[in-house]
């Protein structure tokens, strides 16, 4: 791994890691040639659609950073982020809806000839949120939603605290490898088919929708509000590369390979690894939320299907043909997977006409999309993010005091050189 | 000279086998102490239960000037609380730099919040540096871990636990697999580091008990057979009949 040296110099966090400027100037380029090319304050190449592709793409890599580091990094594979991501949506999403029918019943009940009372707003709004799962009343998890602040608030409380109590119960017991990945999924499965009852207080099945409307800025055309939720995701992304490249820079870096690389070894160090990983663990659910939280205004729609385990898996296989263990490999995986799954599964790729079968990528793109992960998994394990190895390789050949042999017996360079 | 380790009447069995059988046995402080025994003489599981790793069914394992059971403790607890432990095998970080391994290794506070707002000062550098010395490595200190031969890891390691300033170092089999050279300073290092702290070395190396010149305890199926002088023990006709005869 080319970004993981410390040493006894310590140089500024972005001179030590040149990954983290070169990443950022790229994002910054990235972003401006976006906004340039967009329709809301550019020359209109970029459909507004597709603005809203990228900056959700954007949220996706952030998620990636966040499931690169508890699973690239620290060695737990997680199969169940998605669900915090899915959480964050629905916090932010509660809002947005709420806020937004609020408006609509102010104005139909303006027409009457008395002021509405408190109790006729709420209960106007309850009918039109909840009307399709058939309840007229809010369930108490909505008690916060008319306030932007404190549903802010649960877009990282409410994944962190969850991934908290969740890699409490599971690190304290052990539970590692594979079983830690069952037990994800299953927290996942469980949170998707609680969201999909009716009387779960979140419209079941139909979900959050109509996100893209932000209240209060009706005004705004949509060309707009994507480019901002563009450049919130930008700036998310950069912070969150940032924070990441921090955590994994010192000592905390060090601890948490350590423990991918040998837990019980770290243990014999005196190091709390279950600490450590809980940690690890919740920080990455609470990133997973806020990228959730910028995502679902973006998509517009927010459903339990989002948080479904399939979501977590696809979310590790970004990683892994990203390149794991290196936080540029998660972004570049999830970019490149997610845009090239959107182009498949849009209808844009051009079938495959065999004669007696036709290849239609709609159908096929998971087939591809699995054949390319074990491909990966297999021949080129440090996935996409490994080419860039090749390349600084080229210009970083000599490395002193190696042994010019396998062992002591061989020739040593010292040795060599007199 | 003051009881550090006393090890009273622990057993252990696994499915059925009896590892450890109603042991005892007692460690002063700065001592240096070779454990003897053949196969399944119940060696590295005596290191896991005093490690933290095994509990046992019976028994207790005192530590230290306040006499705390250790039983009770976690490993990573356990390891603050001044036991270090080496591995047979060579477990050293091999995806890590010599510098990040001996840095994690140093002691200091272990919580993740004052890990992750850890930095380096220049005492701590020096620190580094000097063990590096002291193990032979200062060459290497940027190179990856994995990247050593065998022996050098195995300094590695015993140049991790110094810098953990343990007050019990457990050594298991050190000087397997090393060079002659390698051992003569292993044995070097070893017999330093018990000027200043207790180390309990097990070993099936009957040359390398003799060079390390300490008292020797024999295990034989699971508790002491015999104790003292490696030339009074290789005297005791038990010992010559379960372990040396053969």
């Amino acid at each position: 791994m080319s970004d993981v040296a410390v040493g006894p110099v310590r140089k500024p966090l972005a001179l030590r890691f040149p990954s983290v400027m070169v990443f950022l100037a790229i994002l910054a380029l990235f972003t401006l040639g976006v906004t340039i090319l967009s329709e809301g304050f550019g020359v209109g190449v970029i459909s507004t659609s597709f603005v809203k592709t990228l900056g959700k793409t954007l949220c996706l890599c952030l998620v990636a950073l966040a499931m690169d580091l508890v699973w690239g990094y620290c060695g737990i594979l997680s199969l169940g982020h998605m669900a915090f991501f899915g959480l964050g949506g629905y916090a932010i999403g509660m809002w947005l809806m709420y806020a937004r029918t609020e408006i609509i019943v102010l104005e139909s009940l303006a027409a009457a000839e008395l002021p509405p009372t408190p109790q006729e707003v709420s209960d106007g709004i309850a009918s039109q949120i909840f009307g399709v799962v058939g309840a007229s009343e809010f369930p108490p998890i909505w008690a916060f939603a008319h306030s932007l602040p404190l549903q802010l608030a649960a877009v990282v409380l409410v994944p962190g605290l969850l991934a908290l109590v969740f890699g409490w119960l599971a690190f304290r017991s052990r539970v590692t490898g594979v079983y830690l990945s069952i037990l994800t999924q299953a927290m996942t499965l469980a949170l998707s088919l609680h969201l999909f009852q009716n009387d779960s207080g979140l419209r079941g099945n139909n979900g959050l929708s109509g996100l893209q409307n932000l209240p209060g800025l009706s005004e705004m055309p949509q060309s707009a509000v994507s480019l901002w939720f563009f450049w919130a995701s930008a700036v998310a992304l950069g912070l969150g590369y940032l924070l990441c490249a921090w955590v994994v820079s010192g000592k905390f870096g060090s601890v948490i390979r350590a423990i991918r690389d040998d837990e019980a070894r770290v243990r014999f160090l005196g190091y709390p690894v279950e600490a450590f990983k809980l940690a690890v663990f919740t920080l990455t659910a609470v990133i997973a939320g806020i990228a959730g939280a910028l995502y679902y205004p973006q998509a517009g729609i927010i459903n339990p299907a989002e948080v479904a385990p399939i979501a977590s898996i696809y979310l590790a296989v970004w990683v892994a043909i990203g390149g794991r263990g290196r936080l540029y490999g998660a972004v570049i995986g999830a970019a490149f997977v997610s845009l090239l799954s959107t182009w498949f599964t849009g209808g844009q790729a051009p079938d495959i006409r065999l004669g007696f079968y036709t290849i239609s990528w709609v159908d096929w793109w998971t087939v591809l999309l699995g054949l390319s992960f074990v491909c990966v998994t297999l021949f080129a394990p440090k996935g996409i993010g490994g080419l860039v190895d090749l390349f600084i390789d080229r210009y970083t050949p000599d490395r002193h005091g190696a042994d010019l042999g396998p062992d002591q017996g061989a020739l040593r360079e010292q040795e060599a050189e007199t | 000279m003051n009881t550090l380790l006393e090890v009273s009447g622990v057993s252990v069995s696994f499915d059925g086998f009896r590892a450890i059988n109603n042991l005892s046995f007692q460690i002063a402080e700065a001592e240096l102490r070779a454990v003897i025994g053949p196969n399944g003489a119940g060696k590295t599981t005596f290191m896991d239960i005093v490690t933290g790793k095994t509990k046992p069914d019976e028994g207790r394992v005192f530590y230290g000037d306040r006499g705390d059971n250790l039983l009770g403790m976690s490993e990573s607890r356990i390891a603050q609380i001044g036991v270090g432990r080496k591995f047979q095998r060579p477990t050293v970080f091999e995806d890590q730099s010599v510098f990040a391994n001996l840095m994690m290794a140093l002691r200091k506070r272990r919580s993740p919040l004052s890990v992750l707002f850890f930095k380096p000062s220049q005492e701590d550098n020096d620190k580094v540096a000097e063990l590096a010395g002291e193990i032979g490595l200062s060459s290497a200190l940027h190179r990856k871990s994995g990247e050593l031969s065998h022996g050098q890891k195995q300094w590695l390691e015993i140049g991790m636990l110094l810098a953990q300033e343990p007050r019990l170092l457990l050594v298991d089999e050190p000087a397997a697999g090393m060079t002659p050279a390698e051992r003569e300073h292993t044995t070097d290092i070893l017999r330093e580091a018990a000027k200043t702290r207790a180390v309990v070395v097990v070993e099936h190396d009957m040359e390398f008990v003799r060079r390390l010149n300490c008292k020797v305890t024999v295990l034989h199926e699971g508790s002491v057979l015999a104790e003292g002088s490696l030339d009074h023990v290789t005297k005791n006709e038990q010992v010559i009949e379960v372990y040396l005869g053969r």
